[in-house]
């Protein structure tokens, strides 16, 4: 027997298991099945259920798997391997007792409960459970308690497993959830049932094994079992988290993450989960053209003759800007089709951050991936507030902090990251000093340093330079060596690295957003580009390609209406350079298309047919000959640290001088980044809560 | 009856001053140096060799337990918590070391701290008792002035010691549960392992032991471990402080000899069982945690662990409760479920729940206003309960339930049924009148 | 155990501590390593009660909470776990009354009678603001029952009778006397001990001894006889001596009244509740 293993019997089964599992884990990998409420992998073990319970032959009582350490396990007297038995009377008997007293005090209204058919107890009960009640006193009654708009409690149900307690304190890192009183009169509360301020609200609904917490946008909606389940890829952020887009009909019901364990575990932030009464509202469902000064419905052939129209303008004086959620095969089609007409001045980043133009593309991702920060011992985040750009990667780097000690430190403006962190300064000077600094000997000192740029510090005017610096520093501190990456940028735009990967930077002599924007253009070209400052724009024409009525669409002469993300397979490139693909859940609205598809038609009408006729065929062409490594050839693929050496040439041809500017936050509401966000009564009414806790007590 | 001369608590009632002046007088501090200079060894072989069991109702071999800790200090320091949470109905022996012997129970800690190697000491007491704490400050400050304990003492071990409280959870004397209520949180019991020698207060290397247990220790090693283990049967050694509560004439506290029998003990210092020894009907002899023994049963038991486990009981904290023919014992035992169910934290879904309903049930029973399979039900769920929680509270609260029912189920049967009778009657005239 | 809730009128909006209170918290405080100063929460929340007049408020709990610098949610749960917070205002005299089995067995529900005819139901303050009462569980004074805790103090041995004229004595502000309310001194029995009266115990003479016992030097000593199986070996009480039975008749009972002196000065007297 090795030291790192131990041996067991289970069920009969001799298995060797390493020291460190639980016994669940160990009676699990021989195949036998335990049940559960409170053990959750991703929390800390509270073994309180007591749902677990196996037989160690020769122990007085049943044992909490979930708790039990194998290493902690003796072997029997005569040396031989502990027997563990998880099934039989003994066993049975202590699970229907533990299920028996679950029951007692919980109420009998499965049909009227959002958790029915998919409920660990509802499925436990009818495993595990006795056929009958014996119980015959009056069921215990708890108030139930308000946590905000998004969570709806029923805690009659509760049965007091701590899961969501648990989840608040450790992975949210908001300790506002807690079991007040005691006994039987346990009851799950925030403080005072104030709403709960964690953008990470809402996984405490997938966690609560029964159906006390539940959702309250979904309340009522819809049944499990009637709803159409696809996997796809969340665009709320640029991490691209794993979601379950669940509909009924035409509508969105619901959003629930899925495991991806590289990018969001299993967590899901408030904004990609509950987003989803946004993408049934301010839609566009037809093309509209501008006449007289009012937007009026037209046929997609009228639009497209607008559109020819418009584009006759010179080719530089024509400019596209792409927004935050544009699909790789939109960004391609469309700057395919604008380079054959001849326009230069085209550019996917809204917010003018200096990235991408230098054609490496280690300079503006994520290298290390998300999950690498687990391996880091010390972080340097310069102008991000991960909280508000990827929210779920914060609660990651939280764990790092609690669980493994990470050191991090921060460049931006002051925040509540939900861990300590050391907090160096508000802007470009203090990244100069940095290396002066006490958190600069933690850098050097560290093993695997970790050195994260955000768009609040590259969208500066010295957003290069700081770039430049950022990387010098990387690899002085020993960031950037072979097997460890740690430099990249995170972004908290969806569309932005996809977008930057077909080359949605200005051409030649093109010019960027700023500029395209600045009134010197004829026509100017919206690709859901909302959140740009469209006041100098002058008397250009707007033609606005997108999804939802909002910024661009109330300024533009064209609109073209094109498929949401939950609408069409599309191609996304997360943060960390890795290519993934959504799922069709459900039609476009009305007469909206697929964005690749508009350009693939405007590009006939235009006479500049494009090459390829299929979405399959569009993606063929990105990805290169067969056999062709290309950013777009393996899906599911993030580089991690194979660019490292990419990360190790100092940038040239860009000034380093830094400015004494302060890096401004890349969103000022969490709740209201996009669109689909701004189109959502749920996120106005978490972001109208947000900011009602963020305004000082005086201005009452 | 044990001889004065032979008793540690020579000021149990307080008829002395609790100074420590006076308690030096009585023996206190008396060559305390020379036990810490031979170090921890020889401490836990001499306690060991006494036979001293734990006091706090487990009985747990104390020098044995004292040996669990690590064997040398490295990065985190090693703790004593005293566990003075005395909460268990029936028990009211710590309370008076604390407010009239507290410094055998001072220099106890000192020499149990030596044992494991820990220069700081905590003692919980449970927050109902206010003056026993100022008792037991007052003696705290006294030590430091006189330099017994505090850095640099005479005794040459840097000893701090500070008195803590709780404030109202039966479950704090659980000793990790007091652990998470000394760290400021809810008292609710800590999954083991790991266990507190390894992992105790905040993560420390910690040993928590009885006040009692803590507070005879020096006195054996003045005396002599085969002194200590002279009295009382084999495995049962030494003496003990009694409580004797309920239907005897004059309830009190008394230190007496282990495997005293308990017709002696009731005898001797209690003035005999209320209306005689006829009248005596069943004793709960360990605190309310244990089963009830019936009279017959109980009467010329020895008052030790092992005769008592073998009535299906157990001397737990030997808090003797005496119960008399005149008492309902269901209505007692009622009560005792009523104050698990109170004191439950909630935590591990057995106790939660279960504590309730037995609860509910007992209270019917109280009346009779219940089937007769529901007694059967009743010891049914006693027995999910027992065994089935993170700590013994679920057993507790399991035990006395169980003890009733084992010798008391007539007395149940016959309630249900005096219920039941009139009702019958008033049916069947009913159905007659029709 | 009801729910337990903060009675969020009566509690207001501001709490503070009384000043000479701070000094009793920076006694607690020092108590416990400068990293692990939550474990002051319970001391601290017990002072805050002390300076609110026997209650705890929700701004009292948040002041103990901003102090330690610890989330509000975890000294909730503090305040609402252990009974002794109460949550809701109490009377002057706020009486515990312990209605555990050992004191339910020596007539604690004839008191809690008391309690109802004089006070009103638990929890009810009077309207005076003098008195209020809850039944609560083991007081620790088992061989004293049926006892109350009043404030800080413990009045023990109770009959209905001597309840209500200690009832009476609160409520009208008369000094009423903690302990027990029988004629024995502390837990000793009723009438007088015939234990402890040996003088040597108290003089010194025990610390004759010059050495301790087994030390490591000293020739081994035998190892304690008491050896075997306990179910085997008979207990060595049933030889031994039995001298003092005889005594009892001769030896003089320490009684309440001979010790009065002593016992007047014990104790802190109910009017009188400082922590």
């Amino acid at each position: 027997m090795s030291d790192d293993l131990f041996k067991l019997n289970v069920d009969g089964q001799d298995i060797e298991v390493p020291r460190h599992y639980t016994l669940m884990q160990a009676c699990e990998e021989a195949g036998a099945e335990i049940p559960r409420f409170c053990y959750h992998e991703r929390l800390s073990v509270a073994g309180n259920c007591r749902m677990c319970l196996v037989e160690w032959e020769g122990a007085p009582k049943p044992i909490a798997s979930c708790a039990q350490t194998v290493g902690d396990m003796r072997p029997n007297r005569d040396g031989s391997a502990p027997n563990i038995r998880t099934k039989g009377a003994y066993v049975e008997k202590a699970r229907n007792g533990v299920m028996e007293f679950l029951l007692i005090n919980h109420p009998l209204d499965c049909p009227i409960c959002d958790q029915g058919g998919e409920c660990d107890l509802q499925d436990q009960a009818m495993a595990y459970g006795r056929a009958g009640s014996r119980f015959d006193e009056n069921k215990r009654a708890v108030e139930d308690k308000y946590m905000g708009p998004l969570v709806k409690t029923i805690m009659n149900r509760c049965i007091q497993c701590t899961r969501c307690v648990r989840f608040a304190a450790e992975v949210a890192g908001v300790e506002e959830l807690g079991m007040i009183s005691r006994g039987e009169n346990a009851e799950i509360t925030t403080y005072l049932e104030k709403s709960l301020t964690s953008e990470l609200s809402g996984n405490v609904i997938d966690l609560c094994p029964v159906g006390a917490l539940t959702s309250k946008p979904y309340a009522f909606n819809a049944r499990p079992w009637e709803l159409r389940k696809t996997s796809s890829i969340d665009v709320m952020d640029a991490m691209g988290a794993a979601i379950r887009v669940d509909a009924k009909g035409d509508g969105v019901m619901r959003i629930l993450p899925e495991v991806s364990e590289g990018i969001n575990e299993e967590w899901l932030s408030d904004k990609s989960r509950f987003i989803w009464d946004g993408l049934a509202r301010q839609r566009l469902d037809k093309p509209y053209i501008r006449v007289n000064g009012k937007l009026r419905p037209a046929t997609w052939g009228e639009a497209f003759v607008a559109v020819r129209e418009a584009l006759s303008a010179p080719a530089e004086k024509i400019g596209v800007v792409a927004g935050d959620l544009i699909e790789v095969e939109q960004a391609k089609a469309a700057l395919d089709l604008f380079r054959s007409l001849g326009v230069q001045n085209t550019d996917c980043r809204p917010a003018g951050a200096q990235y991408g133009t230098d054609g490496v593309r280690e300079r503006y991702i994520l290298n290390g991936a998300l999950a690498g920060v687990e391996d880091a011992d010390a972080l340097l985040l310069i102008g991000t507030n991960p909280r508000m750009e990827a929210a779920v990667w914060n609660a990651r780097i939280r764990k790092a902090w609690l669980w493994a000690d990470l050191k991090v430190g921060r460049i931006g403006e002051a925040a509540d990251l939900t861990y300590d962190h050391t907090w160096l300064g508000e802007g470009a000077s203090a990244l100069a000093d940095i290396r002066k600094s006490d958190f600069g000997k933690v850098l050097s000192d560290a093993k695997r340093p970790m050195i994260v740029v955000g768009e609040g510090a590259l969208c500066g005017e010295d957003g290069a330079a700081v770039l430049a610096n950022a990387l010098d520093i990387a690899n002085e501190i020993g960031a950037v060596t072979d097997g460890w990456a740690g430099f990249g940028v995170l972004h908290s735009a969806a569309g932005r690295v996809g977008a930057l990967d077909v080359g949605f930077v200005p051409g030649e002599q093109g010019a960027a957003t700023a500029d395209i924007l600045s009134g010197q253009m004829e026509t100017v070209v919206l690709l859901g580009a909302d959140e740009v400052d469209l006041s100098g724009i002058g008397a250009a024409k707007v033609i606005y390609v997108g999804s939802h009525g909002d910024a661009g669409a109330s300024r533009a002469d064209i609109i073209l209406p094109s498929a949401a993300y939950t609408e069409m397979s599309a191609t996304y490139v997360n943060t960390e350079g890795r290519v993934q693909m959504t799922s069709r859940a459900v039609q476009p609205k009305g007469e909206a298309r697929e964005g690749w598809a508009i350009f693939r038609a405007l590009s006939d009408v235009m006479g500049k047919k494009l090459p390829y006729d299929t979405a399959d065929a569009l993606r063929a062409d990105l990805r290169g000959p067969e056999g062709d490594a290309t950013v777009f050839s393996g899906l599911g693929f993030a580089p991690g640290v194979m660019g490292v050496d990419a990360l190790k040439t100092p940038m040239t041809g860009v000034s380093k001088d830094l400015t004494t500017a302060t890096f401004r936050p890349v969103f000022d509401d969490f709740y209201m980044t996009n669109p689909i966000a701004r189109a959502s009564k749920t996120m106005a009414e978490c972001s109208a809560l947000a900011s009602a806790l963020d305004t000082p007590v005086a201005a009452e | 009856m044990l001889q004065d001369k032979d008793r540690i608590f020579t000021n149990l009632y307080g008829l002395h001053s609790p100074d420590l002046e006076a308690a030096k007088k009585r023996g206190a501090w008396h060559l305390t140096k020379e036990m810490l200079d031979q170090g921890p060894d020889w401490i836990c072989d001499q306690i060991k060799a006494s036979g001293l069991r734990g006091r706090g109702g487990a009985g747990f071999p104390t020098g044995l337990k004292w040996t669990f800790m690590p064997k040398e200090v490295r990065d985190r320091p090693h703790y004593l918590v005293v566990n003075a949470d005395e909460s268990e109905p029936g028990t009211c022996k710590d309370r008076e070391i604390m407010r009239h012997d507290p410094h055998l129970l001072i220099e106890g800690c000192m020499v149990a701290s030596r044992a494991m190697r820990a220069h700081k000491c905590y003692v919980y007491l449970r927050g109902e008792y206010i003056n026993e704490r100022h008792a037991l400050e007052k003696a705290v400050k006294e030590a430091y002035e006189a330099k017994l304990i505090g850095k640099d003492n005479v005794n040459g071990w840097d000893f701090d010691l500070y008195v803590h409280h709780g404030a109202g959870a039966y479950i704090c004397g659980e000793e990790t549960a007091l652990l998470e209520s000394l760290e400021g949180k809810k008292g609710q019991p800590r999954l083991k392992p790991p266990f507190p020698a390894n992992a105790g207060l905040y993560g420390c290397p910690t040993t928590v032991n009885n006040v009692e247990s803590i507070a005879v220790a020096p006195t054996i090693l003045r005396r002599g471990a085969e002194w200590f283990a002279g009295f009382g049967r084999p495995n049962n050694a030494g003496t003990k402080l009694f409580c004797i509560s309920g239907h005897v004439n004059k309830p009190c506290n008394v230190e007496e000899e282990m495997s005293i029998t308990f017709r002696d003990l009731i005898d001797t210092h209690c003035g005999g069982i209320r209306g005689g020894w006829d009248n005596l009907k069943a004793v709960i002899p360990g605190g309310s945690s244990v089963p009830m023994v019936p009279a017959e049963q109980i009467m010329d038991a020895y008052m030790d662990f092992d005769t008592l486990r073998d009535l299906k009981s157990g001397l737990g904290t030997a808090a003797v409760i005496v119960m008399d023919k005149d008492t309902d014992l269901i209505k007692a035992i009622a009560r005792l479920a009523y104050f698990y169910k109170h004191e439950s934290c909630g935590q591990c879904t057995p106790c939660r729940e279960g504590t309730g309903w037995m609860w509910r049930v007992m209270e019917r029973m109280v009346t009779g206003e219940a089937e007769h399979d529901e007694i059967e039900t009743l010891l049914d769920v006693t027995k999910q309960v027992e065994g089935h929680t993170i700590c013994a509270l679920g057993d507790a609260a399991a035990w006395p339930i169980q003890g009733l029912i084992r010798h008391f189920r007539h007395e149940i049967e016959d309630r249900i049924n005096q219920y039941r009778l009139p009702r019958a009657m008033v049916q069947g005239a009913v159905v007659a009148a029709e | 155990m009801a729910l337990r809730r903060f009675d969020m009128e009566a509690g207001g909006d501001t709490f503070a501590f009384k000043p000479e209170t701070e000094e009793k918290i920076a006694f607690w405080r020092d108590k416990y390593p400068a990293d692990k100063q939550r474990s002051a929460v319970i001391p601290m929340l017990w002072l805050a009660q002390k300076d609110n007049q026997g209650w705890l408020s929700e701004p009292a709990m948040r002041e103990v909470a901003d102090r330690l610098e610890m989330p509000y949610i975890r000294v909730y749960e503090v305040a609402t776990f252990y009974t002794m917070f109460r949550l809701q205002p109490v009377g002057k005299y706020h009486i515990q009354l312990c209605g555990t089995t050992p004191c339910q067995l020596r007539g604690a529900e004839k008191l809690k009678d008391v309690c109802r005819t004089e006070i009103g139901k638990q929890m009810f303050v009077t309207d005076d603001g003098r008195l209020s009462w809850e039944e609560v569980e083991c007081l620790g004074a088992c061989v004293n029952a049926p006892m109350v805790q009043v404030n800080d103090d413990y009045f023990e041995d109770l009959t209905p009778d001597s309840f209500s004229t200690i009832l009476n004595k609160l409520k009208n502000g008369v000094e009423a006397h903690p302990g027990p309310q029988v004629d024995r001194i502390n837990s000793a029995p009723e009438g007088g001990t015939a234990i402890l009266t040996d003088p040597e115990l108290f003089d010194g003479t025990r610390n004759k001894s010059g050495s301790l016992p087994n030390l490591p030097s000293a020739e081994p000593e035998p190892e304690p006889t008491a050896a075997g199986k306990p179910d085997e070996s008979a207990p060595t009480n049933t030889q031994r001596e039995v001298p003092q039975k005889e005594n009892t008749g001769k030896t003089t009972l320490i009684s309440k009244t001979e010790s009065a002196e002593k016992d007047s000065g014990q104790g802190a007297s109910s009017t009188d509740d400082e922590d």
